[in-house]
């Protein structure tokens, strides 16, 4: 055998050797145990992981309302200014927040106080304008810059850690959490059974409130009207004692002032029911809430106190006494599911912003199941009718083209177990199609070496010829079809990503097999003897 | 075996006035449907959600409208999809999740009261908000714009690295416009077939774009090869010559990506079907673009005589 083609069977003997390797733990059923202990340990051990289009599961973008948290912010800066003013004894300053933007008051006199106060203990405000009207001048305020991005960031980043944390106790294997863009998170859940109550855990904002129950106030004028100044209506969801479930929301006259909120939860657990009443969730406070929750309740004991959840309010229960000791529960009407989930997200914390659901993609584990069968059946019937046509219109040729495609084949699964790809459903498709294109490179080969004979060449110059005159084009077809897939993969999302990936897999391996691996036959067998023909 | 007898000599270039005319009517025809008619979005593009449901046992069109009524999604578009007697449908709303809450439990309360809770199944939701969608549409548009461009642009540094700036220029304008015309054939199929437009369609443009425009390479390939070694015959006779002899190859590359993209077409579920759809209209609109449309562009400029 001559050396160069010993050398390249050699590197391509070891090639499909390793390219196996990486396979076997998708080939076989349960790799955990059916491989043995010492394989994983310098084997890989990677499955092809499979789309959530293929596994079933969803695929959920979340957009954080970093607005909202910005709005909140600046109305605790707001109230601070007002404060310090206040001290100062700085007096006649209006301070008045508009969406993100504060707005101030000064009369003449106070203006340099004002903007010494600005300067010295507000470094985080930046003034955007200053308007001299009749006697007084207007400060428009903003927050800074750099408060502006370190603020999304946090909230991009806090929510993210929150949201992480509720899907770790919600329980589902591998989830994917990432931040996408500027203020958007990206979630997958692969295989979740009820996307329906995932989307409701990652979803709620879960800002937990002590307020105090205005028992004094007509709750029925409130509604209509409009509640009292320093007063707001809430809505409690119907519990049983309150009307039966579901039925009309019950309204709650309250004071607007929180007495405290859940940001001292330790933990929140799931108590069995007391008497008829359904379970309940006991909430732990570290020793600040502790303290607190012990001066609230002692300070309005016989009054009603309501916990409020993303306003909405869930038991309005009596202060009897002062509670020490940190403890609290929330009771309402729900059942050991609902009452999980709100443990859940109340361990987990609240997120310093609202979140939206601006992109859900969900897919069923049977549509999953179905599109794997129909993908490989469309993959066996439509190979097979490639492989029966090459070898009817190409003989031996044909075949050699149908070996280069197994080997294509078996070299892009790999690859794509190697680099831990994704495969989906386009995904299949591509392979799919690599097949139906990847026979190109060998029509051009094969019609070129015919060509070359009917010219009157012998048939090593023919072979050579052929091989040499029909790679530029090969290699052109190729690198247009890469290009597309490549702004396909910039372009694409998800499934169609992974279509991309193949797509472009299979170009690579098509190059090798299609041109390299076929050559390696033929000049092993003009090597060996002297040929007189070939089948083609 | 052979398709094609070596030496065939079919005229393709004597009749690229009737194909330009007649691609001309059909793309402007294409265009018209669009800006008239206008592509059937689905929720990738237009936002919304789309909502796929497997039944047990049959099921009408209307006896689901009316169990949605119950929760005022009567007004959804409601269709068959799958396969015949799969009894699976779409519901399709122009609303998102976001804006009617938990949208999936709600029409699972609504069919399970009306069917019994276990005899359907929500297979797949797809809920995409306003602003995703016109990302979508406005990334989607420019990706198979840029594809186009960029295709014309590599055979214009290819051939005319190899061959001169001015022949590379015209066959990249050449393959350029057979791009253009491949990809309107393939939106004026889906208009005709009604089916949605979604990310996979793009996917499937930008395929189209790389498939077709290969075709143009090994022509071109071997126009720039003949232009070599045929030194007495006018440019229109060379480009005739060559679209003959890679004919064969022609054929036999675009049947064997035609057998497998049929074997998805008709067994790859209804999921990837738009998908097969496209791109078999697709391929089959490249190796005409190829043959009438991209090499007549070449001639254009040399009406014929050849000026070296």
């Amino acid at each position: 055998m001559h050396r160069s083609v010993l050398t390249r069977l050699i590197i391509f003997l070891v090639a499909s050797v390793a390219a196996l390797i990486y396979l076997t733990p998708t080939l076989v059923k349960d790799p955990a145990k059916s491989l043995p202990s010492w394989w994983s340990s310098f084997l890989p051990s990677d499955r092809i992981h499979l789309g959530l289009d293929l596994q079933g599961g969803s695929h959920l973008v979340l957009e954080v309302k970093v607005d909202k948290a910005i709005e909140n912010n600046v109305e605790r800066a707001r109230g601070e200014l007002t404060n310090l003013l206040r001290e100062r004894g700085i007096s006649g300053v209006s301070v008045e927040r508009q969406g993100t933007q504060i707005q101030l008051k000064a009369p003449a006199a106070n203006v340099e106080r004002v903007r010494g106060v600005l300067k010295g203990d507000f470094p985080n405000l930046a003034v955007v304008n200053t308007q001299p009207s009749d006697g007084t001048t207007d400060f428009f305020l903003t927050l800074s810059k750099e408060e502006l991005k370190s603020l999304r960031d946090y909230a991009v980043d806090q929510s993210l850690e929150t949201i992480r944390n509720r899907i770790d106790q919600f329980g589902v294997s591998e989830p994917i959490i990432q931040r996408q863009g500027q203020s958007d998170i990206l979630i997958q859940l692969p295989g979740i059974q009820d996307p329906e109550r995932a989307k409701e855990i990652i979803g709620k904002t879960a800002l937990l409130e002590f307020k105090l129950v205005d028992d004094n106030a007509n709750v029925e004028d409130a509604v209509k009207n409009g509640p009292p100044p320093g007063r707001q209506v809430l809505y409690g969801q119907g519990g049983k004692g309150e009307g039966g479930l579901g039925a009309e929301k019950v309204a709650y006259v309250l004071e607007a002032r929180t007495l405290m909120t859940g940001e001292y939860i330790t933990d929140a657990r799931v108590r069995p029911s007391q008497q008829l009443e359904g379970p309940y969730v006991e909430l732990i406070l570290n020793s600040t809430g502790a303290r607190l929750f012990e001066q609230v309740t002692a300070a309005n004991v016989k009054r009603r106190m309501a916990i409020v959840l993303d306003n909405k309010v869930y038991s309005a229960p009596v202060i009897q006494e002062r509670i020490g000791g940190g403890r609290a529960s929330i009771t309402g009407s729900f059942d050991i599911k609902e009452a999980r989930d709100l443990s859940i997200i109340l361990r987990a914390g609240a997120l310093p912003a609202p979140v939206e659901i601006v992109e859900e993609r969900t897919v069923g584990p049977s549509l999953g199941q179905d599109s794997i069968n129909q993908g490989i059946i469309s993959f066996i019937v439509g190979g097979a009718l490639v492989v029966v046509f090459m070898i009817a219109y190409y003989k031996g040729a044909g075949l050699l083209a149908n070996v280069a495609i197994i080997f294509n084949i078996l070299y892009m699964m790999a690859v794509l177990a190697g680099f831990q790809a994704v495969l989906t459903l386009p995904g299949i498709a591509g392979i799919v199609l690599t097949i139906g294109m990847a026979v190109d490179a060998n029509v051009l080969i094969n019609e070129r070496i015919r060509e070359e004979l009917r010219g009157g060449r012998a048939l090593r110059s023919a072979i050579e010829a052929g091989y040499q005159n029909a790679l530029p084009a090969i290699l052109d077809s190729n690198v247009t079809t890469f290009l597309s897939g490549m702004i396909l993969f910039q372009f694409g999302t998800g499934p169609i990503k992974g279509f991309a990936v193949t797509l472009c897999i299979g170009i690579l391996t098509t190059v090798i097999t299609a041109v390299y691996l076929t050559r390696i036959y033929y000049d092993y067998r003009l090597g060996a003897r002297n040929l007189e023909r070939i089948s083609i | 075996m052979e398709l094609i007898r070596p030496g065939t000599k079919i005229p393709f270039t004597s009749y690229r006035k009737i194909a330009v005319i007649l691609s001309t009517i059909v793309n402007l025809a294409v265009l018209m449907m669009l800006f008239i008619k206008g592509p059937n979005l689905g929720v990738d593009f237009a936002g919304g959600t789309m909502v796929q449901l497997k039944f047990q046992q049959k099921v009408s069109i209307p006896d689901i409208r009316q169990a949605l009524d119950k929760v005022n999604l009567g007004g959804s578009t409601i269709q068959d999809f799958g396969d015949a007697g799969a009894n699976e449908f779409l519901i399709r709303l122009d609303k998102t999740s976001v804006e009617l809450g938990a949208l999936g439990a709600q029409i699972k309360k609504a069919l399970a009261g009306e069917f019994g809770g276990d005899k359907f199944e929500v297979r797949r939701i797809e809920s995409v908000g306003p602003k995703i969608g016109e990302d979508l549409r406005w990334r989607g548009t420019v990706s198979v714009i840029a594809a186009t461009i960029m295709m014309g642009v590599y055979i214009w540094i290819r051939f005319g690295a190899a061959f001169g700036a001015r022949f590379g220029l015209h066959f990249g304008l050449g393959a350029v416009i057979a791009l253009i015309h491949d990809v309107l054939m393939t939106v004026g199929a889906l208009l005709l077939a009604d089916y949605e437009f979604d990310l996979t369609v793009i996917a499937a443009l930008l395929t189209i774009i790389g498939f077709s425009v290969n075709d143009t390479v090994v022509i071109c390939d071997r126009i720039r090869e003949n232009l070599r070694k045929i030194k007495r015959e006018t440019l229109e006779s060379i480009v005739n010559t060559s679209i003959n002899e890679t004919l064969s190859r022609t054929i036999l590359t675009t049947s064997t990506a035609l057998m497998v993209l049929f074997a998805l077409y008709l067994l790859g579920g209804a999921v990837i079907r738009p998908f097969a759809f496209s791109l078999l209209v697709g391929f089959v609109s490249g190796v005409y673009s190829t043959i009438f449309i991209a090499s007549p562009v070449i001639l254009l400029w040399d009406k014929g005589t050849r000026k070296r």
